[in-house]
């Protein structure tokens, strides 16, 4: 099922969490809403799900106009954080809560109920726990069981709301793999929140980055990686530098010296330079390049990580270089950024 | 270590590395000897040296087993009334964010307050025939006081705060996304409330219930006033063991005293049980 948000605004008494919002999910799609705390990606699901009400737009299911239907109309399968299940049923009563509340002739009989929690079971590994409680499970096991019970509707697209958040690293990577398994086999339309960037990137077929109740980008990992389009997803999103610089002519200026980068179509003013710290080049002598002192130096894994201090202001920025890299024992460095992007200055 | 553990011989199992253990629970023991065991078991020696068929003809006569009737009866059916409305007003507090609340959250609590007695003459004088509702409800053929049906009222009154006050503290513990995972679902308002809202309530009501009615059971204060104190029909079993002691017929009140205790046992018991019972499924 397509889902589309169109022009979507929420007010939660008169303070905004989403001003704006529009997104197209495609059918089958996999896609993440990643954005830090107070971003409005948790905001932006309820709403798809009908747990909250737009203050001003519509969002469709297909060609349907779903912001008027209450929750249980709009058939869909939603996963909390904290898996929400109902401690009081066993494992298979809870798979099968949505099939035994339905009405008349599209009520399953109980024996069909049965079969369909146990074959849900199979599909997420906890075959022959039929009869545990959910305080009779480990947290992993718990977050199986929701995805179970939301996918016992035939949900027409599954939401989860930090589907991992509250497990520990090694079950997270676990369940990670085994959601997108999950996720080819069944084809579902699926939306996910995390705040997790390794998460989302590894995960969604397109990810959503969200910032302040805005969307700032949408796109695959390639896309938001490699070309972010806003200074907020480029800090946000991997690591990154960051120099205040002047253009002059198409000619990028760090204080009183051009650092060797064209900028052509740039307006002339004052701009932050944005890099990767691993794509820099290192250079001897200098003629047009980035130089500092050497401030700090640490190891990180299979890299070294150097602070510099860059100029009369010195201003800090972070590259970084190969482990048995020469220029880490010098006391000054100078390199030029690989790929860079240019912002405005706030 | 030259003592060890084989060495010692039986010994209690260390509960916590707090230390104390022993010195708090010889204090726990002997003060619920003194203020509970030694009065009940005093109790049970009075009316045992009563003999057996003394015992059975205080147990079995008329006027006795009509008062216990009136007694567990009158406080089962106010503990049910109260279950009903006193869950009723805890949803409101719990859920409902109304100006006023904290003075109504606070009016609960006044039954425990104030002196039964107090509350027995109030009651009395709004349910008399010629009282403020009385007066309403004697057209419709409705006595209240002097009646069973007032002494209900009067232990709907004393209970009510006992129901409320235990349902209340699990109800705000409810998981709103529990509800939402429902709705989500497809789960309506009624059948969210019926069963998964009730079912994670329920031991909290039955222990509700088994306070409200156990204070019922034993309530003097407000019920005398109302009751009208009939024998036969609207005697309470503590008043009844007031009027033997007042004839000086201390074995009889004993006796009735100790049926009222065994009883009291046999409920509480059965409460317990349905408590381990749900409290086993619901974990």
């Amino acid at each position: 099922m397509e889902v589309r948000v169109a022009n979507v605004r929420k007010e939660f008494e008169r303070f905004p969490a989403l001003h704006d919002v529009s997104l197209d999910i495609k059918s089958g799609e996999l896609i993440a809403l990643l954005g830090p705390s107070g971003s409005g990606k948790t905001t932006l699901l309820r709403l798809i799900a009908g747990l909250e009400r737009p203050t001003r737009g519509k969002i469709f299911f297909g060609d349907e106009d779903a912001s008027q239907k209450s929750i249980q109309e709009r058939n869909v399968g939603f996963v909390f954080q904290h898996y929400a299940l109902f401690r009081h049923m066993t494992v298979a009563d809870n798979i099968g809560f949505g099939l035994k509340v339905r009405h008349g002739a599209s009520r399953p009989p109980a024996a069909e109920i049965r079969r369909r929690a146990s074959e849900l079971l199979d599909l997420v590994q906890l075959s022959g726990l039929e009869k545990r409680y959910p305080a009779q499970l480990s947290g992993g096991q718990r977050q199986r069981v929701a995805l179970a019970r939301a996918m016992a509707i035939e949900p027409k697209v599954l939401l989860l709301d930090e589907p991992f958040g509250a497990l520990d690293a090694q079950v997270r990577r676990e369940l990670r793999r085994w959601l997108r398994e999950i996720h080819d086999a069944t084809g579902h339309t699926t939306v996910f929140v995390t705040h997790d960037q390794e998460e989302a990137l590894e995960l969604a077929d397109r990810v959503v980055v969200m910032s302040q109740g805005r969307i700032e980008q949408v796109g695959t990992a390639d896309d938001i990686y490699d070309t972010p389009n806003s200074p907020f997803v480029y800090g946000f999103i991997g690591e990154s530098s960051s120099l205040p610089v002047k253009i002059e002519n198409g000619e990028i200026w760090l204080a009183d010296r051009p650092i060797g980068l064209q900028a052509p179509h740039a307006p002339s003013g004052d701009a932050t330079l944005y890099f990767r710290p691993h794509d820099v080049e290192l250079l001897e002598g200098c003629s047009g390049c980035i130089a500092g002192t050497v401030a700090a130096s640490r190891r990180v894994a299979g890299t070294r990580r150097v602070e510099l201090e860059i100029g009369g202001e010195r201003q800090r920025v972070e590259i970084e270089l190969p482990v048995d890299h020469p220029a880490a024992q010098k006391s000054r460095v100078a390199f030029r950024p690989g790929r860079w992007k240019l912002f405005p200055a706030a | 270590m030259t003592t060890a553990p084989a060495q010692a011989g039986w010994r209690f199992r260390q509960p916590s590395v707090i230390p104390g253990f022993g010195l708090t629970l010889g204090f726990s023991l002997a003060y619920l000897t003194l203020i509970i065991l030694i009065p009940l078991s005093g109790l049970i020696w009075r009316s045992a040296s009563l003999g057996w068929v003394d015992f059975w003809a205080i147990a079995s006569d008329r006027r006795t087993i009509n008062a216990l009737q009136i007694s567990f009866g009158t406080a089962f059916i106010a503990a049910a009334v109260n279950v009903v409305f006193g869950t009723l007003v805890a949803w409101v507090l719990v859920r409902y964010r109304f100006p006023g609340r904290r003075i109504v959250d606070a009016m609960v609590d006044l039954p425990f307050a104030l002196p039964t007695a107090v509350a027995g003459i109030a009651l009395t004088t709004l349910y008399a025939p010629n009282g403020w509702i009385g007066k309403l409800l004697m057209p419709l053929g409705l006595k209240v006081a002097y009646t069973p049906l007032g002494i209900v009222i009067a232990l709907i009154f004393i209970g009510l705060p006992f129901v409320v006050r235990t349902v209340q503290p699990i109800m705000e513990e409810i998981d709103k996304e529990v509800e939402e995972a429902a709705a989500t679902l497809g789960a309506s308002r009624f059948q969210i409330i019926t069963r998964i809202l009730f079912p994670g309530l329920a031991p909290a009501i039955i222990t509700g219930f088994s306070l409200a009615f156990a204070r019922g059971v034993g309530e003097y204060g407000s019920v005398i006033f109302i009751a009208g104190n009939l024998p036969y029909k609207s005697e309470i079993a503590p008043l009844l063991i007031v009027i033997r002691l007042e004839e000086y017929n201390y074995p009889a009140a004993t006796a009735i005293a100790a049926i009222m205790l065994a009883l009291s046992f046999l409920m509480l018991l059965i409460v317990n049980l349905v408590q381990t019972w749900s409290r086993k499924r619901y974990g």
